[in-house]
């Protein structure tokens, strides 16, 4: 990983600065110099493309609190005063509603390359706990900027999942009525929800800095698992990486802009069109999409804590999956078996998702159940025991070998019987 | 006091029904065994027809006679029970809209009264609306709607195209998605308008309420709100329910969206732009690659 070039100023201004804060040193190690392995496919555009989202997220928000209104009585009024009034208000309004979305679509895919690839395996458990964290503040968020247009669904929203921590035993109603800053969900829900969802995006923010900084500790993770090894299998991040990652950003946006230029509401949900009113209840109350596989948990145990608890379950196993995952084989592309468990398991998880959108009645539940069994299964059996059984294919002696075997001309590759699955 | 004992009870009684819920659910899945069939007959109501629409897919406009044309069915007939507490008397000459003459709308505007004070003297006084004025309701509040309207509370118009929807079901939500559906609101606005049918065979309609075809339960409170030649069109459009339904809902999609022009217009720049940006970074990415690919 050596044989890069380091930052030495040549501006005397420059040189007086960096030698009492070396931050273009910083900057230039790790955005610049940083050898990043040359067999990175797009999968590994989506660290940058959520960067890039956060901040798009952080920027609307900001512009949109300076027209927003937190209370009850106003609420819904002010975000139609941004759609109606605001010059561009109706762009960060979507922007921002939709780019929720577009955050979790990214950090979904972000997380099941890490999964299929074995990003969380040693030495990065760090990094990959990191990111679990990360995935839980990006759900309290957006969950609580759900709340804040104070539609019928914010309303009814805030209150069944504010509800389900009265599932605890003795300290569950405390909880709740301190949740809500009184006995129902209203002003004081709506004050502290708008609080805490302008704070824990900067939260966000500094787990991301320590994220990357354990990345750049331990280096990235590649397609072949395998570290590099020879100067020869990294290349600089910059022009390689940014230029990659400009490209895959720029095919992402064009996707957020699908949605977001014409068919801005079809993420939603139309009842969030209607002001809250605490005495009439939708006839369905659906959660965001991307809380719908646990919702979908939530719902299959028939006791209230044991939903709740098998719903939390179903992310703290996240944390746990290095220790779980028992294969001395990083990369799923060498390991026949897990390869197909992993494609059984994305199902699973989307499978939940439409079950979370459903009533729960009839087959739903059952389905649900088996899903929800399936989902714990392949983390608490599948994982640990395919490490122990599973005969992985040969893993390339180097990222140099699997890359230029691919292209099977190379002459001075040995490694030509290695596996060419592709990732 | 009370406000809080209620609440308290709507929430428990939420609790419980979704407690009740899932054992009944839980129940019924048993017995059936996993058939999906009775869950989605449970929502057995028709899906409402996917109109035409000009204001529908990535070039969609309004038709500024049509938003004109529903102006006037909304004046003369919906705005007697239904508010409109977001639309400003000047919205109506913005462009993107009906595109009333700023005279025009002035003209609309001085023929309500509203209230404003306090003066001088601290009281407060009646003054015809200005441009600056929102829609007067025609209800003082909803308590006095429901008085009105046999229990019923006539809902705003304000976001009420994009308040309604229908279950399209998969795989039409994914399709929708390439296809830019997202007129559910209008489509369903323009059915029940038209859905005012005869009950069928053993339904019987609930005493105050009226049958439509689209309505959820079937049992609606509003009487059938137009009739043919009701209203009467300076264009020579013809006056049938149908038409009257197209326009006053078009006008709804309006106040609901009025900047929908401009979001379509904003959108195809941008994905010129992004289009040609991606492919000069895509040119770029290669060629900056090519010395890493071959060795």
């Amino acid at each position: 990983m050596s044989g890069h070039a380091t930052f030495e100023p040549k501006n005397p201004a420059l040189k007086w600065f960096e030698s009492r804060l070396p931050l273009v040193g910083l900057i230039h190690s790790s955005f610049i110099a940083y050898p990043t392995p040359r067999n990175l496919n797009y999968w590994w555009t989506f660290g940058g493309i959520l960067s890039l989202m956060l901040a798009c997220q952080i920027l609307s928000g900001v512009v949109l609190v300076m027209h927003y209104t937190p209370h009850v009585t106003l609420a819904f009024d002010s975000v139609e005063h941004i759609m109606r009034d605001v010059s561009y208000g109706w762009l960060l309004r979507y922007i921002h509603a939709n780019g929720a979305s577009m955050f979790f679509i990214a950090v979904y895919i972000h997380m099941f390359r890490g999964l299929y690839y074995g990003s969380y395996k040693a030495p990065r458990e760090v990094l990959w706990i990191l990111g679990c964290i990360i995935y839980l503040l990006m759900m309290a968020t957006a969950f609580m900027g759900y709340v804040l247009p104070w539609g019928q669904m914010s309303f009814w929203g805030a209150t069944v999942i504010t509800n389900l921590f009265s599932a605890f035993p003795v300290v569950g109603p405390t909880i709740v009525e301190w949740l809500w800053g009184g006995f129902a969900v209203d002003n004081p829900t709506l004050n502290r929800f708008f609080s805490l969802h302008y704070l824990l995006p900067f939260m966000i923010a500094g787990v991301v800095v320590l994220h990357i900084w354990a990345l750049h500790v331990v280096g990235q993770n590649n397609p072949t698992g395998v570290d590099p090894k020879t100067p020869k299998d990294t290349v600089a991040f910059t022009p390689y990486a940014t230029i990659k990652d400009a490209f895959g950003m720029v095919c992402f946006l064009i996707f957020f802009a699908w949605f977001l230029f014409y068919i801005p509401n079809y993420l939603g949900h139309a009842d969030n069109y209607i002001p809250a009113n605490p005495l009439v209840t939708p006839a369905h109350i659906v959660p965001e999409w991307y809380y719908l596989p646990f919702y979908a948990m939530l719902r299959a145990v028939p006791s209230k804590l044991g939903g709740v608890l098998t719903m939390f379950s179903a992310i703290i196993v996240l944390f746990f999956v290095p220790w779980l995952d028992t294969s001395k084989v990083r990369s799923g592309v060498y390991r026949p078996l897990f390869k197909q468990f992993f494609w059984i398991w994305v199902l699973v998880c989307i499978g939940l998702g439409w079950l979370g959108s459903k009533p729960a009645e009839g087959g739903y539940i059952i389905a649900g159940r088996i899903l929800t069994i399936w989902y714990f299964a392949h983390f608490l059996i599948i994982l640990p025991l395919l490490g122990l059984f599973e005969k992985p294919k040969a893993v390339p002696a180097s990222i140099t070998e699997a890359v230029l075997g691919k292209k099977g001309g190379a002459p001075a590759s040995v490694g030509v019987s290695a596996p060419q699955t592709k990732g | 006091m009370n406000k809080l004992m209620s609440s308290l009870s709507i929430f428990s009684s939420s609790r419980a029904s979704l407690r009740r819920g899932l054992i009944g659910a839980a129940v019924t899945g048993a017995v059936l065994a996993g058939g999906m069939a009775p869950a989605l007959a449970a929502e057995g109501a028709p899906k409402p027809h996917r109109e035409s629409w000009s204001f529908a897919g990535p070039f969609g406009k309004f038709d500024q006679a049509q938003l004109q044309r529903g102006f006037q069915v909304f004046k003369e007939v919906c705005a007697s029970c239904h508010s409109a507490h977001l639309l400003a008397f000047r919205n109506l000459a913005q462009p993107g809209g009906p595109h009333f003459s700023e005279e025009q709308a002035k003209v609309v505007a001085e023929g309500y009264q509203v209230q404003d004070g306090p003066n001088d003297a601290g009281d407060m006084f009646d003054r015809p609306a200005r441009l600056s004025d929102r829609w007067p309701s025609p209800f003082p509040n909803e308590q006095a709607a429901r008085a009105s309207n046999g229990g019923a509370y006539p809902p705003d118009f304000s976001t009420l195209a994009k308040a309604r929807t229908y279950e399209v079901g998969f795989p039409g939500f994914l399709i929708d998605i390439f296809t830019q559906y997202q007129e559910q609101g209008p489509d369903y606005i323009h059915a029940l308008l038209n859905g005012y049918v005869d009950p069928p065979e053993g339904f019987t309609v609930p005493e105050g309420a009226f049958y439509n075809a689209f309505f959820p339960g079937h049992a609606i409170k509003m009487p059938q709100p137009i009739s043919a030649d009701q209203v009467t069109y300076t264009d020579g459009t013809p006056q049938t329910v149908d038409q009257y339904s197209r326009d006053v809902t078009a006008f709804m999609m309006w106040v609901a969206e009025p900047h929908l022009e401009a979001r379509k217009r904003l959108g195809f720049q941008v994905m010129i732009f992004l289009i040609v940006f991606a492919g000069l970074l895509y040119f770029t990415k290669k060629k900056v690659w090519k010395a890493v690919h071959d060795h």
